[in-house]
C-alpha cells in the first residue's frame, strides 16, 4: 500500500516537473519487468522497485529537463508473461530501457527479446552466471551480482580462518548448483575438504531434518549453505533446533541472514557467517543516508534487494547525466554505462565493460547478539571484485 | 548410516507423517463423507498459522496460539461451508475444483493484505524448547511432541467416529445419506461439525508447524500437493486410509532424501503410483456405496 502511495508522489512530482514550462520534452521511461505478484519473489521484487524509484526520486526525478518515468509491469515470475510484458513495455509504453528481473528462472525469456529489439536490459538481481558469461550481450547490463562473485571469495577466507572440512547444501536448482560450484572450486583450491553435498528438490516442503541429521554425522567444522526467503529461517531455526550450532559454524552467501529474514530468525541467527556485496551495516554516508530513508518510509531496515535498487537507479542515473538525458541512441546509452561511476549504497559501483557484469565490494560478516536482538558486524571488505570473463568475449 | 542415524531419521521420518496426518485428514473426511474436493484446505492451514502468530506476537503464548489458530480454521470453514459449500455440494466435480482453486489465490492475497508479504515464525515455547539425548544424538523435543500430537489426535479422532453418537451418525450418512436421513438423523448437521473439526485440525497443523516450517503466504500450496497425495493413497474418506498414507509418504520421502537424493523429488508420486495401480481405490478403499 505504501508503494502505491509513494508511486502516486512521484506521479504527482512527476506532474509538477511536466507542468514546469522548462521540461516540455518527453519524459524518459523506464520499463519495470519484475514479479510483483506470483512466485517466491514478490516481496523482492517490491523491495527493488521501491530502492529503485528512490534513487531516481532523490535525484530530482529528471535528467537534462527530461522527466523519468517508471512504468511497472508484472511478470507474475512466468517466463510467457515476462517475455509478453517486455513486449508491451517496449512496443506499446516506448520505453527507453527494461529492468528486470529478480529471478534467473524469466530472465533468459526477457534478455532474448531485449537483444533482438536492441533495447538496453538493466539486471537488478537475478544473479545467473551466464547472463554476463558465456550468455552475456551488449544489450544487458547487470547491477547487481553473478552466483559465483558472491561465493568465490569465501572459500579461502574460511580455510585462512581455520575452517578445513564442510558440508554443503542448497536447493537442486541452477543458482544453487552455481552458488555451490563457485565456493567448491576456491575452497577445495586452498586445501579444504568437502566433506558431503545435498541437494533437496526446491519445494515443496523446507523441513530440512533429514538433512541436518546427515550433516550431524559427518561431524564438519562448517555447513555452506545457499537458501534465501522462507526456507532460509526454517534452516536457520532447524539448525539451532538439532543442536548442530554448538559445533558447526553455519555460512553462506549472506541472504541467509537477509535483514527481511531477521526478526523471523531471532537469535537463532546469531552467529551465521555470510558475504555478501551488501549489508545494512555499512558505513557509508550514502548507505546511511540509504537506510535512515528507506525506514523513514518502510519502518525496518532497507534490505540488499532493496539497496540493489537503489544502486540501480543511481546507475541509471548517472549513465542518464553522460548522455545528457537523450536516449535516442540505445547503443550510446550502455556505452554511458561503462564509463560512470557512482557511489553506492554498496560503496564503488562500476559497470565492466568487459562483461556488463558490476564491479563492487563483497562484505564477510557475521550476526551478533546486540542487547539480546540480532544485528549484523562487518568483519572484513574485498574491494572491487571483479568476474573473469567466465566465457564472455565482449572484451 | 547406522543404528541412530535410522532412529533418528525415522523419528524425522514421523514428525512429517503426523504433520501430514493433521493436514490431509479433515481434506480426506471431507472428500469421502460429502464427496467434495476442496482445494482450499491449505487456506485453512495458513489461516490459522497466520492467525497463531499474530495471537502468539500479542499474548506471547504458544498455547493460546495454538487454540485461536484452531478455533479460527473451525470458524473460516464454517463460514466457507455456509456461503459457499452448501451451495457447491451438488456441483460437478469441475466446478468444486476451480472454486476452491480461485479461493486459494483470494487467500494468499487476503493474507498478504493483512500480514504482508514477509516470513514469520512462532517461538517454540519454551517446556519443549531444546533437545532430548536419543542414542548419543541431541534430538529436538518439539519434534516429538509433534510426533505425540498426531498419534494422540489420530486416536482421539478413531474413538470419536466409532464410539459416539456423532460418529455413529456420520458412519451411516457416508454409507446410505438417504436412509440415514429417512430414519430422522439430521446428516447435514453431523457433516457440518465434522468438515468445521476437520478445518480446526488443518488450523491446528498450521501452528504446530510454524516453529518447524515457518509462516509465509503461500505456505498452503507448498504442503496441498503431499497432503492430497496421503488422501488419494488412504483411500477418501477413511481416517485410518489418512493415517497409513501419512506414514507412508512421510517416512518413504524422509529416507528417500537421505539414502536417493537424485529421486527425492520424485519419490512421494513414485509411491503413489504403486499404490493405486496395486489398489485403485487407495490403501483403505471406501466401502461399497
Amino acid at each position: 500500500m505504501n508503494r502505491a502511495r509513494y508511486g502516486a508522489a512521484v506521479a504527482a512530482a512527476t506532474l509538477l516537473f511536466a507542468a514546469a514550462p522548462a521540461s516540455a520534452a518527453d519524459p524518459i521511461k523506464i520499463g519495470l519487468n519484475l514479479e510483483f505478484s506470483g512466485g517466491p519473489y514478490v516481496l523482492l521484487a517490491h523491495e527493488v522497485a521501491n530502492g529503485l524509484a528512490m534513487a531516481i526520486a532523490d535525484k530530482g526525478g529528471a535528467v537534462d529537463g527530461r522527466t523519468i518515468t517508471i512504468i511497472d509491469g508484472d511478470n507474475q515470475h512466468k517466463p510467457d508473461i515476462a517475455l509478453s510484458m517486455a513486449k508491451k513495455l517496449v512496443y506499446g509504453d516506448h520505453v527507453d530501457m527494461l529492468v528486470g528481473s529478480i529471478g534467473s528462472g524469466v530472465i533468459k525469456a526477457i534478455r532474448d527479446f531485449a537483444v533482438a529489439a536492441k533495447t538496453p536490459l538493466i539486471v537488478p538481481n537475478a544473479g545467473d552466471n551466464e547472463i554476463t558469461g558465456v550468455d552475456c550481450n551488449f544489450w544487458v547490463i547487470r547491477t547487481s551480482f553473478s552466483n559465483d562473485q558472491i561465493v568465490r571469495e569465501m572459500g579461502p577466507w574460511l580455510v585462512k580462518h581455520g575452517v578445513k572440512r564442510v558440508s554443503l547444501i542448497a536447493f537442486d536448482y541452477a543458482a544453487g548448483h552455481q552458488q555451490m560450484d563457485g565456493f567448491r572450486r576456491t575452497f577445495t583450491a586452498a586445501g579444504g575438504t568437502i566433506v558431503n553435498e545435498q541437494y533437496p528438490p526446491f519445494g515443496p516442503i523446507s523441513d530440512f531434518g533429514p538433512y541436518l541429521t546427515k550433516i550431524k554425522e559427518a561431524h564438519p567444522d562448517a555447513v555452506f549453505t545457499f537458501f534465501a526467503g522462507p526456507p532460509a529461517t526454517a534452516f536457520v531455526k532447524q539448525f539451532t533446533e538439532f543442536g548442530l550450532k554448538k559445533s558447526i559454524k553455519l555460512t553462506g552467501p549472506g541472504w541467509i541472514v537477509s535483514p527481511l529474514n531477521l526478526p523471523s530468525q531471532g537469535l537463532d541467527a546469531v552467529g551465521v557467517l555470510g558475504i555478501l556485496n551488501y549489508v545494512p551495516a555499512i558505513d557509508t554516508p550514502t548507505n546511511r543516508r540509504f537506510q535512515s530513508e528507506f525506514q523513514a518510509k518502510y519502518h525496518r531496515p532497507g534490505s540488499e534487494f532493496a539497496a540493489q535498487g537503489y544502486d540501480t537507479g543511481l546507475l541509471i542515473y548517472a549513465a542518464l547525466e553522460a548522455t545528457h538525458g537523450k536516449t535516442a541512441n540505445k547503443g550510446d546509452l550502455i556505452r554511458a554505462f561503462h564509463d560512470v561511476k557512482v557511489d553506492g549504497t554498496r560503496g564503488e559501483l562500476r559497470i565492466d565493460p568487459q562483461t556488463n557484469n558490476i564491479i563492487q565490494d563483497l562484505y564477510i560478516y557475521e550476526v551478533v547478539d546486540q542487547g539480546g536482538k540480532p544485528s549484523f558486524h562487518v568483519i572484513e571488505t574485498i574491494p572491487q571484485v571483479q568476474d573473469p570473463p567466465n566465457g564472455c568475449k565482449l572484451g | 548410516m547406522d543404528f541412530a542415524g535410522f532412529i533418528l531419521q525415522l523419528l524425522n521420518g514421523l514428525q512429517f507423517a503426523m504433520l501430514l496426518f493433521l493436514l490431509a485428514v479433515g481434506l480426506s473426511i471431507v472428500f469421502g463423507l460429502m464427496n467434495f474436493i476442496n482445494l482450499a484446505h491449505g487456506t485453512l492451514y495458513m489461516v490459522g498459522a497466520f492467525i497463531g502468530y499474530s495471537v502468539a506476537g500479542y499474548w506471547g503464548s504458544y498455547w493460546l496460539a495454538l487454540v485461536a489458530g484452531t478455533a479460527a480454521a473451525a470458524l473460516a470453514g464454517a463460514l466457507f461451508y455456509a456461503t459457499l459449500l452448501r451451495r457447491m455440494q451438488t456441483a460437478s466435480p469441475m466446478k468444486q475444483v476451480l472454486v476452491t482453486f480461485g479461493l486459494i489465490f483470494v487467500g494468499i492475497d487476503a493474507v498478504r493484505l493483512v500480514w504482508g508479504d514477509n516470513t514469520q515464525s512462532i517461538v517454540t515455547p519454551s517446556l519443549l524448547g531444546g533437545g532430548i539425548e536419543i542414542f548419543g544424538e541431541n534430538y529436538p523435543i518439539y519434534r516429538l511432541f509433534i510426533i505425540g500430537l498426531g498419534l494422540a489426535t489420530a486416536l482421539l479422532l478413531y474413538i470419536g467416529l466409532e464410539r459416539t453418537r456423532l460418529g455413529a451418525m456420520v458412519r451411516a450418512g457416508v454409507d446410505d445419506r438417504e436412509m440415514a436421513t429417512s430414519l430422522g438423523l439430521n446428516v447435514d448437521l453431523a457433516f457440518f461439525i465434522v468438515f468445521c473439526l476437520g478445518c480446526g485440525l488443518a488450523g491446528m497443523a498450521g501452528v504446530v508447524a510454524a516453529p518447524v516450517l515457518q509462516i509465509y503466504p503461500g505456505m498452503d500450496i507448498a504442503v496441498l500437493i503431499p497432503a492430497l497425495i496421503v488422501v488419494v493413497i488412504g483411500g477418501p474418506g477413511r481416517l485410518g486410509g489418512a493415517f497409513l498414507g501419512a506414514l507412508l509418504i512421510g517416512i518413504t520421502a524422509t529416507f528417500g532424501d537421505v539414502l536417493i537424493p537424485t529421486f527425492a523429488s520424485f519419490i512421494i508420486y513414485g509411491v503413489m503410483v504403486v499404490v493405486l495401480v496395486l489398489r485403485p481405490g487407495g490403501l483403505l478403499a471406501p466401502r461399497h456405496r
